[in-house]
């Protein structure tokens, strides 16, 4: 498999005033094409900050990070925003926007990434059942329940068909059985040939994936297992 | 084009959904627009009234008895020239007299005496209304100065009332001029405090989304595809105002149009219709460019890189 994200020695420090205290530290690491990797550890171990790099939503106090050959946080406006629409993001809460219907968030991505008016009009109602929502299209986000959000999340996140599917606690605030169906839906887009990294604290998330699972404790690497468990 | 139609749909879309927020923002920048349309309109009463002070002053040019008429002539006609001089206007000997028998009519032993005479004791005299109340101490230095008169023959003039009344036009020159910078001053700190406040209105609006914004970038929105909307809610903004401010106006500058013309020296209902396409231009304008600024910059705040 060819290498897809790379980190080069990356360390965050949030509060330059205690250098000790580091989001991240050192995490040099590749991701290829077409893996499906969990990242894992305890709440402030690091994931969230690991995954916002990759989506230039923070920057590296030190070191590089790349998407192929691009170096993400050197990259200008317009060619940041070009390589996120070959990125999928799932976020904990969700993120929708909330004076849009759940059409008009997928709409919005198609949009952003310069699709046809035709394109968004077959796309969009085919994704929405897709992910069960076909009844819930002109529905608002506050009108669906947690479920049925971070469902339309996935959704827009897929719609564009991305390179790389990013999923941040996408499981956070779901019970169960959402929690089991959003797993099988990532698994899916997965086997359909995306990359997926899910950033997630939910042992039963990753060890029903089993696929490789990256464990951060203190903004280290401190395992990096090809066998898909989660061990802490 | 799409892009354009896309960014325009979303914007109304927004406002539409947008609720007391939209509300909110409308009533604010109709107060703005009220605050700068009622600024104008005072404006214009105070210039209205201070050029009818101005209109008020003059100076007196009065002549010997006897005065050759045509070196009065000659004079007025090189008044009329100097680019200082409003206007002159010329009142014969004759004319003078039967004024002065008017104003004295009931005064009868003023007329026995006048009668006695015999002849008119009056010369004539000229008017000279200047087109600044500052330039009336060019003018009478100019009277005063030998080669103006009648080219070293003996002079015609009797007297000028300018030194006269040389303490009032001053005083009324520096009441004018302090009125003027005191009306800039006032208009200049409200319009600053109504930006501010519509500024701070929208911001507030915009900040409500600021975490949308962020959303909206990170599923691969262009930068305009993201500050393109507000700013089409700005320009709603801007424009739905201007309608109702000049709504408001309306009705109010015709109560006042009736009730305060002798007050404000000029009727302000009609100079609001006269002026009512100047007004809304400026009023839409000021509005809509309120609006899209305010939005771009306090969209830029929250746009990430």
């Amino acid at each position: 498999m060819d290498g897809m994200i790379y980190f080069n020695n990356v360390t965050k420090i949030y509060d330059e005033e205690d250098k000790g205290s580091r989001a991240l530290d050192d995490i040099s690491l590749t991701i290829s094409a077409g893996e499906f990797v969990s990242v894992v550890g305890h709440s402030g171990a690091g994931k969230t900050t690991l995954v916002k790099m990759i989506l230039a939503d923070e920057r590296p106090s030190g070191g590089s990070v790349f998407f192929e050959s691009l170096n993400i946080h050197k990259l200008k406006n317009k060619d940041l925003t070009e390589l996120r629409r070959r990125m999928g993001v799932i976020f904990q809460d969700f993120k929708l926007l909330s004076n849009k219907t759940a059409y008009e968030n997928i709409a919005f991505a198609m949009e952003a990434a310069g699709k046809t008016e035709e394109e968004i009009a077959s796309d969009v109602p085919h994704v929405l059942d897709l992910v069960d929502l076909g009844y819930k299209a002109s529905h608002f986000p506050h009108q669906m329940s947690g479920g049925e959000q971070q469902r339309l999340a996935i959704a827009r996140a897929i719609i564009n068909q991305p390179e790389l599917i990013i999923a941040d606690e996408p499981t956070g605030n779901l019970d169960p059985v959402n929690t089991f169906e959003i797993v099988q839906i990532l698994k899916k887009i997965n086997n359909l040939g995306a990359t997926v990294i899910l950033a997630t604290h939910n042992k039963g998330v990753v060890d029903s994936v089993g696929k490789r699972v990256i464990t951060l404790e203190k903004g280290r690497i401190i395992r990096d297992d090809k066998d898909g468990k989660y061990v802490l | 084009m799409i892009e354009l139609k896309r960014i325009a749909k979303t914007g109304f879309l927004n406002f539409a959904r947008g609720g007391m927020v939209s509300f909110a923002a409308v009533l604010t920048m109709t107060i703005t627009l009220s605050v700068i349309t009622s600024i104008i309109l005072l404006q214009a009463v105070l210039y209205s009234s201070l050029e009818q002070i101005k209109n008020k002053v003059d100076v007196t040019i009065y002549f010997h008895v006897g005065a050759p008429e045509e070196d009065i002539f000659s004079l007025q006609d090189f008044l009329s020239r100097m680019p200082e001089v409003a206007s002159v206007s010329y009142t014969s000997a004759e004319e003078a007299l039967r004024i002065f028998r008017e104003r004295h009519a009931s005064d009868y032993a003023t007329l026995a005496a006048l009668d006695e005479i015999g002849e008119n004791p009056l010369g004539g005299y000229l008017n000279v209304r200047a087109k600044e109340i500052s330039q009336y101490e060019n003018i009478a230095n100019f009277l005063g100065g030998d080669s103006v008169l009648a080219k070293g023959a003996e002079s015609i003039i009797d007297k000028v009332d300018y030194h006269q009344n040389k303490l009032v036009i001053d005083r009324l020159n520096a009441l004018i001029g302090g009125a003027q910078r005191l009306g800039f001053l006032i208009t200049l700190v409200l319009v600053i405090i109504s930006i501010v406040v519509v500024f701070n209105t929208i911001r507030l609006a915009i900040f409500i989304s600021k975490e949308e914004i962020g959303v909206m970038q990170l599923v691969g929105a262009s930068r305009i595809r993201v500050q393109g909307p507000f700013m089409v809610e700005g320009v709603i903004y801007g424009a739905l105002s201007t309608l109702f401010t000049l709504a408001i106006f309306y009705p109010a500058t015709m109560w006042l149009g009736e009730r305060m013309s002798g007050f404000f020296g000029m009727n302000i209902y009609e100079y609001y219709l006269s002026n009512f396409f100047q007004l809304g231009v400026m009023i839409l304008f000021s509005g809509m460019l309120l609006g899209v600024v305010s939005s771009f910059i306090a969209v830029r705040k929250y746009l990430n890189k």
